[in-house]
């Protein structure tokens, strides 16, 4: 019981912290649709570094990383860190720097909204909203139904499922409305020292009490199997590099994180920024997937929600320290939830609703986002209560949908030759080809021993965003010169 | 060194930060030092040296491949 107050009250703490960083980041908003979204593309290199650290890796972390770890062995330590500290680092300048310099010079605020006008086509601008929102929209969902589940579990059932994933979304609503980007990103700064904290916390005292670091991770080897080995079971080299691949490339298109692209206050932040990252990411994995490995090793069984930290926490550590860690994985997983809402928002208004209507002015527009905000929680949140099967596939398989974004986007932005129907075709194709790989059952999910469909998709997007690209001409409303202006500093 | 040369270089040595963040030589190995897996120190030590080879790079050739396109354009 003592247990339950505690976690409820530190819910209840972070949330009244999180308002009020809201308020004082709604203060000092301008309304404009361009501080609402991009926090006037003002962010310094500690938040920068900290916002995408916590919309990155929150609740994934907390929860699904260790599970994995768990069940398959510490390789994931090996998969989340090629994806994440190396290859997305690579995209972060790839990518992400071409994409602050054009998003600066030309103004741009979305994806859809910087290929769009690229290609003169509203209509492509539209498409790449919706195929983001498609998948953006049953990861959200996830988002809420975890929540949900996690604050019933936590209460015992005094709180039914509805009720907590309706209170933690009326929360979101309130305070990402409110706050905008700027808000956002300070309590994921926030959030993110406290998550890096609490799992070194957890790292140390475990390792502790079971008598040392080694002979924690000396109970792997008797398990079945040998989990200590490098690779073997389900870690087959393809599957490590098709899933790293996958994630890394799917990162960069998650509106959350692509946005992010956008905000940093000046090319020194981004410099800064980069070389920090693959040191704060490992610094996070090696203690969050070697404490589900030992939960394997020390005989650890998993909670009601499949959840392998808590119950190791509960095992080796005093109540009020895994209640810590677990409200802290909550609060983690709204510091994800938020980012994903206001991006989502801004996709919903500026890239699909916007184009159908007269440009509004800009103080309307920044409302029309909060408006979005409430919308697109309030729709994922009844999605929620119905579980419907297909929104949690395509939840579950949203990285790989959003990684066939990025090839055509990298050839967009680099080659000039590229051309409308050539994105055209390498979007739609891989699009089209990735689902039926996830919902047909003669498209097989992996190919020539292991190698994940979401991989061949991305290569068929490439490839057809080259060829079709080579074949035809562009029309009169391309614009290539528009990737060639930067407003370097 | 030209533009051209240089970026193949820092690509080649970006493709070799990808190739091996996964020690693939030791691959079945189960040695244990100082409380982990040999190959997870691999690891933590590689990921240093991204780290440093980032640095490097936002120090001597930052730009490289993006902001040359724009004096062209």
């Amino acid at each position: 019981m003592a247990e339950t107050a505690i976690q409820v009250g530190i819910l209840v703490g972070y949330m009244l912290v999180a308002l009020a960083v809201g308020v004082v980041a709604y203060r000092l908003t301008d309304r404009t649709p361009e501080d609402y979204y991009l926090a006037s593309r003002s962010l310094g290199t500690v938040v920068l570094l900290f916002t995408t650290f916590a919309t990155l890796l929150s609740a994934f972390t907390f929860f699904a990383g260790p599970n994995i770890s768990y069940r398959l062995g510490p390789e994931w330590i090996l998969v989340m860190g090629l994806m994440d500290g190396v290859i997305f680092g690579v995209l972060w300048y790839v990518v992400g720097y071409k994409q602050w310099l054009v998003g600066k010079a030309n103004g741009y605020l979305t994806l859809g909204e910087m290929l769009g006008d690229r290609f003169g086509s509203r209509r492509l601008r539209v498409l790449v909203a919706a195929v983001s929102i498609f998948w953006l929209f049953p990861y959200v969902m996830l988002q809420q139904q975890g929540a949900g589940t996690a604050v019933e579990a936590l209460t015992g059932g005094a709180v039914p499922y509805w009720a907590g994933a309706g209170g933690i979304t009326l929360f979101m609503i309130v305070y990402v409305t409110l706050s905008g980007m700027r808000g956002v990103a300070w309590t994921d700064t926030l959030q993110g020292l406290f998550m890096l904290g609490m799992v070194w916390a957890a790292f140390v005292w475990v390792g502790t009490a079971v008598g040392g670091f080694g002979a924690a991770t000396e109970t792997l080897r008797g398990l079945d199997g040998n989990p200590l080995a490098l690779g073997g079971g389900a870690y087959t080299p393809a599957y490590i590099v098709s899933t790293a691949v996958s994630i890394a490339f799917g990162v960069t298109m998650f509106p959350q994180v692509n946005q992010r692209f956008f905000v940093a206050k000046s090319k020194a932040v981004i410099k800064r920024t980069l070389p920090l990252w693959p040191v704060l990411v490992v610094l996070l994995f090696v203690p969050a997937f070697m404490l589900g490995s030992w939960a394997a090793g020390l005989g650890i069984e998993t909670n009601v929600n499949g959840n392998v930290l808590p119950p190791l926490l509960l095992e080796y550590t005093p109540t009020w320290f895994a209640a810590l860690v677990i409200a802290g994985a909550m609060a983690a997983m709204m510091s994800s939830s938020d980012s994903m809402l206001l991006s989502g928002s801004s996709y919903l208004t500026r890239d699909v609703y916007r184009p159908l209507v007269a440009d509004p002015d800009e103080r309307r527009e920044a409302w029309l986002g909060r408006l979005g905000v409430v919308v697109f929680a309030t729709l994922t949140f009844v999605a929620s209560l119905f579980q419907v099967g297909t929104l949690l596939e395509i939840g579950d398989t949203a990285f790989g949908g959003f990684a066939q974004l990025a090839l055509p986007v990298i050839v967009a932005l680099y080659w000039s030759r590229t051309t409308r129907w050539g994105i055209y075709a390498g979007i739609g194709a891989s699009q089209l080809f990735y689902l039926a790989s996830v919902f047909v059952d003669v498209v097989p999910g992996s190919y020539l021993g292991g190698w994940s469909a979401s991989v061949v998709g991305m290569l068929l997007g490439l490839v057809l965003t080259v060829g079709v690209s080579a074949v035809t001409t562009p029309s009169t409303a391309e614009d290539p010169s528009v990737y060639e202006r930067t407003g370097a500093d | 060194m030209t533009s051209r040369t240089e970026a193949v270089a820092w690509a080649v040595g970006a493709l070799l930060l990808v190739a091996l963040a996964v020690p693939w030589f030791m691959w079945g190995s189960d040695a244990v030092a100082a409380g982990l897996p040999v190959w997870v120190w691999w690891h933590v030590g590689w990921l240093c040296l991204t780290s440093v080879f980032f640095w490097a790079f936002t120090r001597r050739a930052w730009g490289l491949g993006i902001e040359e396109v724009s004096t062209r354009g």
